[in-house]
């Protein structure tokens, strides 16, 4: 095995760094990453000060034409979402998405647990721009050290005179209210969560109108933007968007945050550079994952998420670009990426994520709740080796109720499958119930043979005609 | 002249509709209005769409899925909820591709997963949403092998209203209906996923008094009713369209019964009136009519007591009792009290009979628990302008407890933004949270606060809003209704083209007093015509379905009448507590056993239908009429029901052309012009004395559930009665020396009654709340109708 690089930072767990741009996890490398003290060392609160010197719309104009892609899952440009709030409405206000809680996603948690300020910085810079009236910030309810960090932060930046009233000596003034969550995946939806902010139950609002933009919390116009999202923008303002879009590709500029667990060497959260990092880099590159453990076969990884379909070693060297990876059947998303090599169970995995989907439906619309569920009892049977033949097809056919049509799916050399791309049609409001059928769709297509090898064998008896057996009596 | 422009000419052509939106249904053009959703654009144009969360009176959820179909707005056919998308230019909606096809059959396996499919002991088989539309659009079989979802089944959430959370398929409409429609969020979803349910709060029953509605929104069988539980099969039901006539509201309902008996009531969508909705109380209390205790024929006083006999002897004997009296002293001297709680021909036929037959003007409907009729010759307000209005002031009793659906469709104005209501009560009531301005007085200071409070620029700059609507009814039995009218000629003087919606409570107190009940040419109201009888001077005291001693506030006072008057004669469906006075008892056919019309509170004429048999011997009142008629020696010449409706529509101007032939086919019914006769309204002042700092100032109204007589003789409804009970701001217990849940001595200078003391943050400091006609100690002792207000003193036994 070569010697890796990059270290793992023993304060920022899980973290990662290398020799590569840094634009949200610089401060990681300190102990104290956290403070004010040590925030202000590191051109703290400079992003807002080189904002508040410019009007709001050259600040949204930057923002823009730098394309900070939305790092929830969607990749929706930040500027453009910022640009869909209909005028003169007023009240606005800027929510703040923590609620990460993708399987395999935990690159927020550490920019919340180690990097409050600039976090806090970003929203005071979206608000600014934006033209948002308050920011309610919203963690995830199991992210107890984030929270204290963030509400630690949050006092600090009040006392300091960052948040509240006369901002810096301006008369930009913005209130920032922490809310935490309940313990619900699905409010990691953006209208679920406005409706768990409101205090009402955490189910997704319908659709349309697709962005609470318009109509959003307490039915005023709404942003709704990720924790990284915001993150980037502290540095996006100190250094211009011509220094942040040359870092990355064209079309997915800058850095992002990706989350590795599973069967590689170094599972961690890296900072790698959007767009052109590949997913061998990544596996494999000694700055990055190191390998797959073992020394294993590389067998499927999920790229994008839980919910993302899987993908084959075939393709690895795609880089982290959605477009292309949509292309190629499955999505980027939240930046979690999940890897198995030859070792895994995979009927096994897909029942881990497809239980996991199903436990976490919100109970809305009904094929997520009975489908999802269903799919995990009948994926449960097969796993158990109590499956039958029929029990695989009804698999397809009860996700067919919840994504009607072609389900995207990545290709094959080895099956001699061509890609279907991404995105699917689905009957359900929000993506909770695409996403349980998801690794059951990814785990059937591409390994059916070890679905096969665990379905329960009948012989039959061949039908003997009843005059060859001799007559009837 | 024959020449005709040539056809398709610039001048020729009608205008384009602005509303009219054009798009593509299943590969027709068709015509959809603006902002209409796809689904009910698809239906009006011959396309049902299946749907089980969707309905057309709450907001759209989505939650069911059962309604995708597939739109092309331009970007290619995309999966979308008809119920929430509403129509835009040029879309192609496909409601029968082969995608939505899958989709349907997809929902409906998936909703059959885990639902019971007990339909052989269901209460909604046959008339249910998910079978029909399982058979319509569903797959033929289900692939489900797993065992179903199990739940303890049923478990009451309140008194009247079962759940089957196995049955249920979580579409949210009862939820929904709970919250946005009665204002009672009182069950909501619980846990997530494969386990949401429906339910309560631990310990707080679902106790609306709408929850009926939702057991007939079910979509399955999941909400049952407690009076209909396992009593018919839907194929088993005759059904025919009648109106409520409990309140004054006049919702439109399906009666239905099975082998001659009444089994259950649904709301009927009636756009002008009650869309749909029923109050518990008018949903439920048919079972009074197939009570044992009806009174089956009628009755006459013998040495030992009332026994039965035959309706030749006891109309005769009802006869000699009316020459005796006219003998004794003339008909002047005969009163005719009641008569709200018949069909408008019963009134007319009494009328007719009181009037031309006896000759006597002493007819009244209302029972001292209302406002003067010369509110009906007011500019009249339907329910819809009321709804629609910029400004509802109410000067009426609290509508939910008693006329609950009008209470449904002004909340719902003002949720929706239409409407500001500026509620003026002596109590705060069910409406006061969605008051715009809530202003409780006390009892005698009604007018002069409704003055100041319209006085008030910012009130002023509200009326000037827009059109006013004055709900003008008796919000206090013992405060005199001077002062309500006192209160709304302020209103009329502050907005002078307001117009008034009349709360009169009694189900057919308007039309009767239209079509002839209404004492004028100086008759006695029923007030006056106890307090005549109380004097000795009343000959014969009809009680047309009367019963003052539990109706008319002043107790005392009935009870005084019925003894003093000399001979009674009462006619009515239960034994009750004036009829124990009676000589002769005349039994009357029930609601629904006798068809006709009733008038609403808006003056909105609908018809009655009869679903059932009498019950015994028992008469309609304009057939007891009649015959009484006959037996007097006179012929008030009708012979059915369509020849008084007939002569009504020809002899009272505001029923001009209500004639059988225009309500028939016609559900919303007909409006009723305003009334010409009813005289102008009283100006008189009302002086009240300042009340003493010891006492208390006593409010008196009715609840929804109390001891009238359908009420009480419905086994379901009956025991829901709050009781009787002194309810004080918590603030003044210790003012009074009193404590929380005590009984204690309250008097009045007409009587002492012992109360038991009841918090509650709803009664004005000063004053005290009592409700009207409970289980318990009866309050209208303590009231003397013949004063302006009635202030008690409260005391430690």
């Amino acid at each position: 095995m070569s010697s890796l690089q990059g270290t793992p930072i023993p304060h920022a767990p899980g973290f990662i760094a290398g020799d590569r741009p840094q634009i949200v996890t610089s401060r990681f490398q300190y102990a104290d990453s956290y403070t004010l003290e040590r925030y202000l060392a590191t051109d703290g609160y400079a992003g807002l000060r080189a904002a508040l010197g410019r009007a709001p719309q050259a600040v949204h104009d930057e923002v823009k034409s730098a394309t900070v892609l939305g790092r929830g899952g969607a990749g929706f440009p930040a500027g453009v979402k910022w640009g869909l709030t209909p005028q003169g409405k007023f009240p606005r206000y800027l929510v703040v998405n923590g609620d990460e809680s993708e399987p395999g996603t935990y690159k927020d948690r550490l920019l919340m647990e180690c990097d409050p300020h600039q976090l806090i910085e970003g929203c005071l810079i979206a608000c600014y721009a934006a033209g948002l009236s308050q920011c309610f910030l919203y963690i995830r309810g199991e992210m107890a050290l984030a929270q204290e960090r963030v509400a630690t932060a949050l006092n600090e930046a009040y006392a300091a005179g960052y948040v509240g009233t006369n901002i810096l000596g301006t008369d930009f003034s913005i209130d920032i209210v922490l809310h935490w969550g309940a313990g619900a995946y699905v409010v990691g939806e953006e209208t679920a969560l406005i409706e768990s902010l409101e205090g009402n139950r955490g189910m997704p609002r319908l659709k349309p109108p697709y962005f609470p933009a318009a109509i959003g919390l307490y039915g005023q116009p709404t942003i709704v933007n990720n924790v990284e999202t915001l993150a980037n923008l502290p540095w996006l303002l100190r250094n211009g968007a011509e220094a942040y879009t040359a870092i990355g590709t064209a079309t997915s500029p800058g850095t992002r945050m990706v989350a590795v667990s599973g069967h590689v060497n170094r599972p961690g959260v890296y900072e790698i550079v959007n767009g052109t990092t590949t997913f061998r880099d990544l596996f494999y590159g000694d700055e990055f994952c190191g390998g797959i453990r073992n020394g294993n076969e590389l067998k499927a990884f999920v790229p994008g998420g839980g919910s993302a379909p899987w993908f084959l070693p075939d393709q690895l060297d795609l880089p982290f670009e959605g477009r292309l990876v949509g292309a190629a059947g499955s999505m980027l998303g939240s930046g979690a990426v999940m890897v198995m090599d030859h070792t895994t169970d995979i009927p096994a995995a897909a029942l881990t994520l497809t239980r996991f989907y199903a436990h976490e439906s919100c109970g809305k619309c009904v094929p997520c709740r009975e489908g999802g569920t269903w799919l995990e009892r009948i994926l449960s049977r097969v796993v158990a080796g109590k499956g039958t033949q029929a029990d695989l097809d009804q698999l397809l056919e009860v996700g067919q109720s919840i994504c009607p049509g072609s389900f995207p799916h990545a290709a094959s050399e080895r099956l001699g499958l061509e890609a279907v791309p991404f995105p699917y049609k689905m009957t359900t409001i929000c993506f909770v119930g695409p996403s349980a059928f998801a690794p059951v769709h990814s785990a059937l297509t591409l390994f059916r043979d070890e679905f096969e090898a665990k379905i329960v064998k009948r012989i039959s008896i061949p039908v003997i005609a009843a005059s060859a057996a001799g007559g009837g009596q | 002249m024959t020449t005709t422009e040539p056809a398709g000419t610039e001048a020729d052509a009608p205008p384009p509709d602005p509303n009219a939106v054009s798009v593509t249904l299943n590969g027709t053009p068709i015509t959809a209005r603006k902002g209409e959703l796809i689904i009910t654009a698809a239906e009006r144009h011959g396309e049902y769409i299946p749907r089980f969360c969707y309905h057309e009176r709450m907001k759209p959820v989505g939650m069911c899925r059962m309604c995708l179909v597939e739109v092309d707005s331009g970007r290619g056919p995309a999966i979308t909820p008809s119920c929430m998308v509403t129509v835009a230019p040029d879309m192609k909606i496909d409601t029968a591709s082969p995608m939505v096809k899958r989709m349907q059959e997809g929902v409906l396996e998936l909703l059959l997963a885990n639902h019971p499919l007990d339909c052989p002991v269901c209460d909604k088989g046959g008339e249910c949403p998910l079978q029909d539309q399982t058979l319509a659009y569903g797959p033929g079989e289900s692939r489900f092998v797993e065992e179903k979802r199990h739940y303890e089944k049923p478990i009451p959430i309140s008194d009247l209203v079962f759940l089957d959370r196995e049955r249920c398929i979580l579409c949210d409409r009862c939820t929904r209906f709970a919250d946005e429609v009665a204002g009672d969020a009182l069950i909501h979803f619980v846990s997530r996923g494969n386990n949401t349910q429906v339910n309560t709060f631990p310990d707080e029953p679902f106790s609306s008094y709408f929850s009926g509605n939702t057991v007939q929104i079910c979509p399955v069988g999941a909400l049952t009713a407690k009076p209909y539980r396992f009593k018919a099969r839907p194929w088993d039901l005759d059904q025919s369209e009648s109106t409520c006539t409990t309140c004054a509201v006049g919702c439109r309902v399906v009666v239905q019964s099975s082998r001659d008996e009444l089994v259950r009531y649904l709301g009927v969508d009636s756009d002008p009136v009650n869309w749909g909705w029923l109050c518990d109380r008018g949903r439920f209390d048919f079972e009074a009519v197939n009570s044992e205790a009806r009174l089956t024929g009628p009755m006459v006083r013998t040495a030992d007591g009332l026994a039965a006999t035959s309706w030749n002897a006891a109309l005769a004997a009802a006869a000699r009792l009316i020459t005796d009296s006219k003998a004794a002293s003339g008909a002047a001297n005969i009163a005719v009290i009641g008569g709200a709680r018949g069909s408008n021909e019963d009134a007319f036929a009494w009328g007719r009979l009181a009037r031309d037959v006896i000759g006597t003007p002493n007819i009244y409907p209302q029972m001292g628990d209302g406002l003067p009729a010369a509110v009906l010759g007011l500019p009249r307000a339907t329910i819809d302008d009321a709804a629609s209005a910029a400004t509802i002031v109410l000067l009426s009793p609290d509508l939910k407890e008693e006329l609950p659906v009008l209470y449904l469709r002004l909340r719902d104005a003002a949720e929706n933004k239409r409407s500001r209501i500026i509620e003026f009560a002596p109590k705060a009531s069910g409406m006061s949270r969605y008051a715009w301005k809530s202003v409780v007085y006390e009892p005698g200071t009604q007018a002069a606060v409704v003055a100041s409070t319209l006085a008030d620029p910012v009130v002023a700059a509200q009326l000037a809003r827009g059109p006013v609507v004055v709900v003008a009814g008796r919000a206090n039995l013992a405060e005199t209704s001077a002062a309500t009218v006192a209160a709304l000629r302020e209103v009329l003087a502050a907005a002078p083209d307001a117009t008034v919606l009349p709360a009169f409570r009694r189900g057919n107190s308007v039309g009767a007093l239209m079509v002839g009940l209404d004492a004028s040419n100086g008759g006695l109201d029923t007030r006056r015509a106890l307090q005549a009888a109380a004097a000795g001077q009343i000959e014969c005291l009809v009680l047309l379905g009367a019963d003052p001693v539990a109706d008319f506030p002043d107790t005392d006072l009935a009870r005084r009448a019925l003894v003093g008057a000399r001979r009674v004669i009462a006619v009515d469906t239960f034994l009750t507590a004036s009829t124990q006075y009676a000589d002769i008892v005349l039994a009357a056919s029930a609601y629904a056993e006798k068809a006709g019309t009733t008038t609403n509170l808006e003056g909105r004429v609908t018809t009655l239908t009869q679903k059932v048999t009498p019950a015994g011997t028992s008469r309609p009142d304009w057939m007891i009429a009649a015959g009484l008629a006959q037996a007097l020696g006179a012929d008030l010449g009708v012979g059915s029901v369509d020849e008084l409706t007939e002569a009504i529509a020809a002899s009272v101007a505001a029923f001009d052309g209500v004639t059988p032939a225009a309500l028939a086919g016609c559900s919303d019914g007909v409006l009723t012009s305003t009334p010409t006769t009813v005289g102008a309204l009283p100006t008189d002042t009302v002086a009240v004395a300042d009340r003493n700092s010891y006492d208390f100032r006593l409010v008196v109204s009715r609840t929804l559930y109390d001891r009238a007589v359908a009420t009480a003789n419905s086994p379901s409804l009956a025991h829901l009665a709050r009781g009787s009970a002194l309810h004080m701001h918590p603030l003044d217990l210790e003012r009074a020396g009193v404590v929380a849940g005590v009984e204690v001595k309250v008097s009045s200078p007409k009587a002492s009654l012992v109360l038991r003391v009841e918090p509650d943050e709803s009664v004005l400091r000063g004053t005290v709340w009592v409700p009207f006609n409970q289980p318990g100690p009866n309050v209208g002792e303590l009231i003397d109708c013949t004063a302006a207000v009635t202030d008690v003193r409260v005391e430690n036994l």
